[in-house]
């Protein structure tokens, strides 16, 4: 089996995110970046699943510009075997990323394609699901337990609920959750082998897929500040400002 | 336990300035050298912060053709400003009147977090390994003494000591010299200054807090390349420090404070004092209108020649500001530590090709410009013991009429540990609550610094009597870390009538100014899981 990882360079999440000036999008200069955090999860599991002898080779893809490239050399880090680089300028969003993998596994063919269930950026929790439609293949989204079974897969899902648990026939495609597993560090040996690991560059243009933003973004902003609140003397001074200030009863 | 080993020629622990000089120059000298450099921050840079305006000396060494190299080298220095700063007035020093040390026109304004990320990029085109994320935590001696090398942290430790699931044990990396560049109160470097009594015969090793913030500010009050520096308010006569503002590209401001750790009045706040400045109208009046993008904090080395350590060991050198080289009359460390780092690599060089002892480091340094500088610059701080304006007629006389070259060396006396004084002699001092517009408290400064630890691991500051802060130093000295620490990591509370000394370790941001001021020595900083303090961009 043969599982193929999508992972995501974002802003690092201890980072306090700027708005530009011109409110044209966030600051990335001198900014730290790193692997979207669930896209971790997601290295790990499949790599836990090799190691257990269910898969034979873990292949990791991103999409991006040549920075990318050292997102992909932690995941060969932590375990995976080769990566994938697919080559993009400006803004990608996530049905454009969605065409581009679904080039990717036609050409790999992994019978598994994990993902993180969203990105920290954008939030946009659209990837996995619209690779799934490309694909015409069954979707287990926001996975906190996955246990492979032969030629199904049996996949815990957090819901509002409680845990819900679901089987999907392989191939699939698994978007991950924070609570799956705890991903390892990379060890100093590992990243020196990490740099011997082949990374295949592929231009998004060669792909004949329409990287093309659908979506006009007209403004970035920061949220308003939260005003200090204040003290007050008495119950009947309450009344009052709820009556006449903020004007709620 | 046994651990996996990793052979090198050289082991370089700390990815500064420093370090890297050496590496970059091992490899120019011999590019068969293995050489790697293991730095704690989670990539090059994001532990460095400085003022930062630039001396090109030693960059012009390394590489003689950098501004064809499209380095972030960019803002050259085109104006200079020293302010006296009084309660609310302002009194501007005519720059021909200061020494020569202080002059800038012909340095850079820096982002010295994004030099080391250039430096970085260049030692590994030249086959450089970089290890951003593993600390150095341990020292590997041989059996006859000498270092061997360092071992990396144990990853995955959970707060009580035990191996979490996702353990994964450090590694020996040994190479034929270790270098330690671990910037100022290097945690390797102390256990070295010690083991190998490296600073027998020298002063007290003297330090200062540095704060720096980046101020992106109103067009008309911007005029880049302009370099200014003020003494005075708020600090009074006998505490040591004063103030930079550069003015960089984009318009951002690099506005910071130096405070000598040598203050007495354990009332100070070192954090409330900067804070405090900017309320100056001569700097109120730039800032105003703008915004703070960032804030960190660092201690910095002021004890210069007359502390600085023997710099050689069997197996090892130490390097940078983990020795101690930075100019404390020029305020520039960057050029000394790099100078200090290539004059290490020919020293290695040699030893490697030669079986040259490592202790042809001495007359290498001795016949460096490194030297000269640091023995003309060592009278301007101790001066500055007898209060400020002695200390600047003094440096007047000192640096001025003879060029640091006065037939005598004044002392620093008594490390700065041992400068405070009992609470109950000093005055409090009332500081301004923060306006949130000009000035800010600590947890909102730190949150900028983008500061993480992995939570459930072992609390990395270290306090050799736990009861000790409240049995005595809360009595004694109203526990000063509340106040020196600029990240809050140290508070007291009381819990049912009983005061409890909290350290909050995920705060911290690896500035080492409580091991340093501690009174007692009773807090030793040690290394955290890597990867975790600040993430610092163009510091």
């Amino acid at each position: 089996m043969k599982i193929l990882v999508a992972i995501k360079r974002v802003i690092d999440y201890n980072v306090q995110i700027r708005v530009k000036e011109d409110g044209s999008g966030v600051v990335t200069d001198n900014v730290k970046m790193s692997t979207n955090p669930p896209d971790d999860n997601a290295i790990e599991e499949a790599v836990k699943i090799k190691e257990s002898g269910k898969a034979k080779e873990v292949v990791a893809v991103s999409v991006g510009d040549e920075k990318v490239q050292e997102t992909v050399r932690k995941a060969l880090a932590v375990g995976a075997d080769r990566g994938i680089l697919v080559k993009t300028e400006g803004i990608i969003e996530p049905l454009a990323v969605s065409k581009i993998l679904q080039k990717v596994v036609d050409k790999e063919k992994p019978d598994l394609v994990f993902m993180g269930k969203q990105a920290i950026d954008d939030d946009c929790n659209q990837t996995g699901q619209m690779l799934a439609a490309l694909l015409n293949w069954p979707q287990a989204t926001f996975a906190s337990k996955i246990e492979v079974k032969d030629k199904i897969l049996q996949v815990t899902r957090e819901i509002d609920e409680g845990l819900e648990t679901i089987e999907v026939n392989i191939p699939a495609i698994v978007t991950c959750d924070l609570r799956l597993n705890e991903p390892r560090y990379a060890s100093l040996p590992n990243i020196m082998k990490a740099k011997k690991k082949p990374i295949e560059q592929i231009n998004a243009s060669d792909l004949g897929v329409d990287t093309r933003p659908r979506i006009e973004q007209i403004k970035v902003e920061e949220p308003p500040k939260r005003k200090a609140g204040i003290k007050v003397a008495s119950v009947e001074e309450l009344v009052q400002k709820l009556k006449n200030e903020a004007k709620v009863i | 336990m046994s651990r996996e080993s990793m052979e090198y020629d050289v082991v370089i622990v700390g990815g500064g300035p420093s370090g890297l000089s050496t590496a970059i120059k091992l490899k120019q000298l011999n590019s068969n050298l293995n050489v790697c450099i293991l730095e704690k921050a989670s990539e090059i840079g994001a532990h460095i912060l400085s003022g930062n305006v630039f001396e090109t000396r030693a960059l012009d060494e390394l590489f003689p053709n950098w501004k064809e190299l499209n380095t972030p080298i960019k803002t050259k220095v085109s104006k200079e400003k020293f302010l006296f700063l009084g309660k609310t007035k302002s009194l501007s020093w005519p720059t021909w009147l200061l020494p020569s040390v202080q002059k800038n026109h012909k340095n850079y304004i820096i982002s010295l977090a994004n030099l080391c990320r250039w430096l970085a990029e260049q030692a590994e085109n030249l086959g450089v390994e970089i290890f951003p994320g593993f600390p150095a935590s341990e020292i590997l001696y041989d059996e006859d003494g000498s270092v061997k090398g360092v071992a990396t942290q144990d990853m995955g430790i959970d707060k009580y000591g035990n191996k979490k699931d996702s353990f994964e044990p450090g590694i020996e990396l040994l190479g034929k010299v270790t270098v330690f560049a671990e910037g100022c109160r290097g945690h390797l470097g102390k256990e070295l200054i010690k083991k190998f009594d490296l600073d027998k015969g020298k002063d007290p090793q003297q330090y200062g807090i540095g704060f720096k913030e980046i101020w992106e500010i109103d067009e008309k009050n911007h005029e880049e390349g302009l370099v200014m520096h003020t003494a005075g308010w708020p600090l009074d006569n006998n505490t040591y420090g004063g103030s930079f503002m550069y003015h960089a590209e984009n318009k951002q401001i690099f506005l910071g404070y130096v405070i000598g750790l040598d203050y007495k009045n354990p009332y100070l706040s070192p954090f409330d004092e900067f804070q405090r400045f900017k309320t100056h109208p001569a700097i109120k009046k730039i800032i105003e209108g703008g915004k703070r993008i960032s804030y960190g904090a660092r201690a910095l080395i002021e004890g210069g020649f007359q502390s600085l350590p023997k710099m050689y060991m069997p197996g090892a050198l130490l390097i940078g500001c983990d020795a101690g080289t930075l100019n404390m009359p020029k305020i520039k460390g960057s050029h000394t530590a790099m100078k200090s780092g290539m004059i290490a690599a020919e020293v290695i060089d040699e030893h490697i090709k030669n079986q040259k002892d490592l202790s042809n480091y001495d007359q290498k340094l001795r016949q460096s410009w490194l030297y000269d500088e640091l023995f003309r610059a060592r009278n301007v701080k101790p001066s500055f013991s007898w209060g400020l304006i002695f200390g600047i007629i003094f440096t007047g006389i000192d640096q001025i009429l003879f060029r640091g070259k006065l037939p005598f060396t004044l002392r620093h006396k008594h490390a700065d540990h041992e400068t405070l004084k009992s609470a109950d002699k000093m005055p409090k001092i009332d500081y301004p609550k923060p306006d949130n517009i000009i000035t800010f408290d600590k947890t909102s400064s730190v949150y900028l610094t983008g500061t993480n630890h992995e939570d459930n691991q072992p609390v990395h500051l270290k306090l050799k009597d736990p009861d000790l802060p409240i049995n005595f130093t809360l009595d004694k000295f109203d526990e000063p870390a509340q106040r020196y620490c600029p990240a809050g990591v140290y508070e007291i509370q009381k819990e049912n009538e009983i005061n409890k000394f909290i350290i909050n370790a995920q705060n911290c941001i690896h500035c080492k100014t409580c091991d340093i001021k501690e009174p007692s020595q009773n807090i030793t900083w040690v290394t955290p899981e890597g990867g975790g303090g600040p993430k610092y961009g163009n510091m």
